[in-house]
């Protein structure tokens, strides 16, 4: 009898922590997952407005004629290639920098650092605009410093504007995965430090023997993050750059959304874009992950 | 167990209030439904620019309700960029209850939602309003196959504004670029920009507004005759993209990379002029200091095109009755009698808003012959609506946007060196890859 009535409790627990669960889970399904699985039928569909007919595979195979999208995907990945690495690699080393237990100050730095992923995407992408506009904060700097003669448009030249948009992103991201990294340092015992310093060791050969494997499942986290974010990025496209110039920094959600709702709207061939998109990040975040297994 | 009851209570409550708020919401809108039967003569409209177009559909209201006191608007302000958003997302929903009666539309946008969603605008042919009376170049967009589709609002009067005091610097007055074509502007420009270092006027780099411009002045089209684009082999076209060239290589043109960079240009920057639609002059006179100072004219034609003209358009909107509309009887009867029947409207908000008409009986009005001191006492309007008269017609074509952005690619890519005909096959290649499926 005893027994019978505390298997019937843990049930009944279980039951209560499903019904909790309800509201969230019905909550993602109809706002998340039906509108995901929509997008996918009007995926094989194409036309113009609502005068939409089947199409089969028709709207993938564009994708790959379409010569802007394969430059917005070539833009992503420029920004993934060079940008991910750099913030992960600063967030690391700041990480680092602010945990060491003599440092004063340390909840000031660590503000001041996490401040910039506080601000809006669209303010902090228009103050870097004008920042870097040819009458603006940055060239006036280096026209006073002596090394521009005349102020020089970052956002008029192809490379330029993009290194911009990877400053921006630096700015704006690397406090926020330094606090990951923060975390992931106080799981770490002092103790392990200690003896490696009697043991002789320098702070690189603690840095790379020490602290990067030890934090390699935040890293691989905050990788697959950054990358996730990257490949999505919009806001900056459009704000800072408005993918110009001659869509040498359009990246690739920033293209989707001007077919949709700029030009002549083609919800199909939108929706396969996004589509392109989520297998892109998937496929990423596997090898990312298998990566990182691989080394444990 | 007592924290358990408590917690199924709070759920349950949760719920509760959750299906509340879903009953609170469609109870909200029924009562809306039933509050708007009651009230057949409520209209809703939609438009972006309280000082502008949503000031001058108030005023149209005050005057239609002199004779029709039971009429009410009511305008909501929603910005061009979210109205193509929920357009976009009703249109394609299919459920067109949530669109209003009355909604102001982007002349460029207009025949790109009249052929994607046939059924969005009412046809006014036989409404009774008299469309004979509006210029025919601004008519044209409003117009497919023959039926109109909506009222010609404002006037984008193509302008050129300049600075006379800078001018005179250089030895020129305002006299010097009139009338004239771009080589001779350009020529000037030099020099001008050698004796002042100012550049005769800027544009935005994002966009391919000014070619476009230059091509309609010319009397030109981006599409041929079966709406495919028409980019390689265009002289005109080729023409314009030799020009602009030209004009960045020289310095005569700057260039911004923003809209308010663009306006900085010439209030307060490196330009001493702007040349664009009429209404860019309600950004001009936002330079205080400098009144007085300025001048309008018509802007440079095209050199060696038959037929080039010294006027052209751009932008300006147009009023559409949409097919959710629930009294269009009496929408029709209201634009009948203001936007297209009443001076007493176009010389009330031409003063109050700067908003020029393309109605031509109120050209005629004393209005517009008033002076103008920011620009040393010229008529400025009667001078537009003169510019107006003389522009010939352009077809924007469904894919404008289309055209515009590839042509804008196509341009910054000619300055950068490369070659104008193979640009504009690309260019082309673009536009005709997003027209098919």
């Amino acid at each position: 009898m005893n027994t019978k009535k505390k298997m019937g409790m843990l049930q009944r627990r279980k039951m209560v922590g499903w019904f909790f669960l309800i509201p969230g889970v019905a909550l993602i399904l109809a706002l998340s997952f039906y509108p995901a699985i929509r997008a996918l039928i009007t995926s094989f569909k194409t036309g113009t407005g609502v005068n939409m007919t089947w199409c089969g595979l028709s709207n993938y195979i564009r994708i790959f004629q379409d010569k802007v999208f394969l430059q917005s995907i070539k833009n992503c990945f420029f920004y993934l290639i060079i940008q991910v690495p750099v913030m992960l690699i600063m967030g690391m080393v700041l990480a680092t920098l602010l945990n060491n237990p003599k440092l004063r100050c340390k909840g000031l730095f660590r503000t001041a650092i996490f401040l910039p992923c506080a601000t809006s995407l669209v303010a902090y992408a228009i103050i870097f605009r004008s920042l870097f506009a040819t009458d603006g904060f940055i060239n006036m700097l280096l026209v006073k410093i002596g090394i521009l003669e005349n102020g020089y448009n970052f956002l008029a030249h192809p490379t330029s504007a993009k290194i911009v948009i990877i400053i921006a992103l630096i700015w704006r991201w690397t406090g926020y995965n330094m606090v990951f990294y923060l975390a992931g340092l106080q799981n770490i015992e002092y103790s392990v430090y200690e003896a490696a310093k009697i043991d002789g060791a320098n702070p690189f050969q603690i840095f790379f023997k020490i602290t990067v494997p030890l934090l390699k499942p935040t890293i691989l986290m905050t990788a697959i993050m950054s990358t996730n974010g990257t490949l999505q990025l919009f806001d900056e496209s459009v704000n800072l750059t408005q993918g110009g110039p001659a869509n040498a920094s359009i990246t690739m959600s920033h293209y989707i959304f001007n077919k949709a709702f700029q030009g002549v709207p083609n919800f199909g061939y939108t929706s396969a874009m996004s589509f392109i998109i989520l297998i892109m990040v998937a496929v990423l975040a596997l090898v990312q992950m298998k990566v990182g297994e691989q080394r444990d | 167990m007592k924290r358990k009851v408590l917690a199924v209570l709070l759920s349950a409550a949760m719920a509760f209030s959750m299906t509340a708020c879903g009953g609170g919401a469609s109870g909200g809108e029924s009562s809306k439904e039933a509050s708007t039967q009651e009230n057949a003569n409520e209209l809703t409209v939609w438009a972006w620019d309280k000082a502008f177009n949503i000031y001058s559909i108030e005023e149209a209201e005050k005057i239609y309700q002199k004779e029709n006191p039971d009429f009410d608007l009511n305008v909501v302000e929603v910005s061009w960029e979210d109205m193509q958003t929920q357009l976009s997302t009703i249109l394609s929903s299919g459920d067109y209850s949530q669109l209003p009666d009355i909604l102001l539309m982007q002349d460029f946008a207009y025949q790109k939602y009249a052929m994607t969603y046939q059924d969005l605008f009412t046809d006014l042919t036989d409404s009774g309003i008299d469309f004979s009376q509006f210029s025919e170049g601004k008519l044209k967009t409003s117009v497919v196959d023959g039926k109109n589709y909506g009222v010609p609002f404002d006037n984008g009067t193509e302008v050129a504004a300049y600075r006379i005091d800078l001018l005179e610097q250089a030895g020129y007055t305002v006299d010097d670029l009139t009338d004239i074509d771009w080589d001779k502007f350009i020529e000037i420009g030099k020099d001008v920009l050698d004796k002042t270092g100012y550049s005769l006027f800027s544009t935005q780099a994002k966009s391919s507004d000014i070619i476009m411009q230059m091509v309609q002045s010319a009397g030109g089209s981006i599409w041929k005759e079966d709406g495919t684009p028409n980019f390689v082999g265009n002289k005109v076209l080729e023409k314009s993209m030799d020009v602009y060239k030209e004009l960045f290589d020289t310095g005569v043109m700057t260039t911004a990379n923003s809209w308010d960079e663009y306006i900085a240009t010439f209030t307060s920057g490196k330009a001493l002029g702007a040349i664009n639609g009429c209404w860019i002059l309600a950004s001009v006179e936002s330079a205080e200091d400098t009144a007085g100072n300025w001048r309008v004219t018509n802007m440079p034609s095209l050199p060696g095109i038959e037929g080039a003209t010294n006027y052209s358009n751009q932008g300006g909107a147009t009023w559409a009755i949409t097919t959710n509309c629930k009294n269009v009887e009496m929408a029709e009867d209201f634009f009948a009698k203001t936007f297209a029947g009443s001076t007493e409207l176009y010389d009330t908000i031409l003063p109050g808003a700067g908003a020029l008409s393309t109605w031509i009986p109120a050209g005629e009005s004393e209005v517009y012959s008033e002076p103008q001191e920011f620009y040393g006492g010229q008529p400025v309007f009667e001078l537009i609506t003169e510019y107006a008269s003389k522009t010939p017609a352009f077809d924007v074509g469904v894919y404008f946007t289309e055209a515009n952005d590839a042509l804008a690619v196509a341009a910054t890519n000619i300055c950068s060196g490369a070659d104008v005909e193979s640009e504009l096959k690309n260019a082309e290649d673009t536009v005709s890859f997003n027209m098919g499926n």
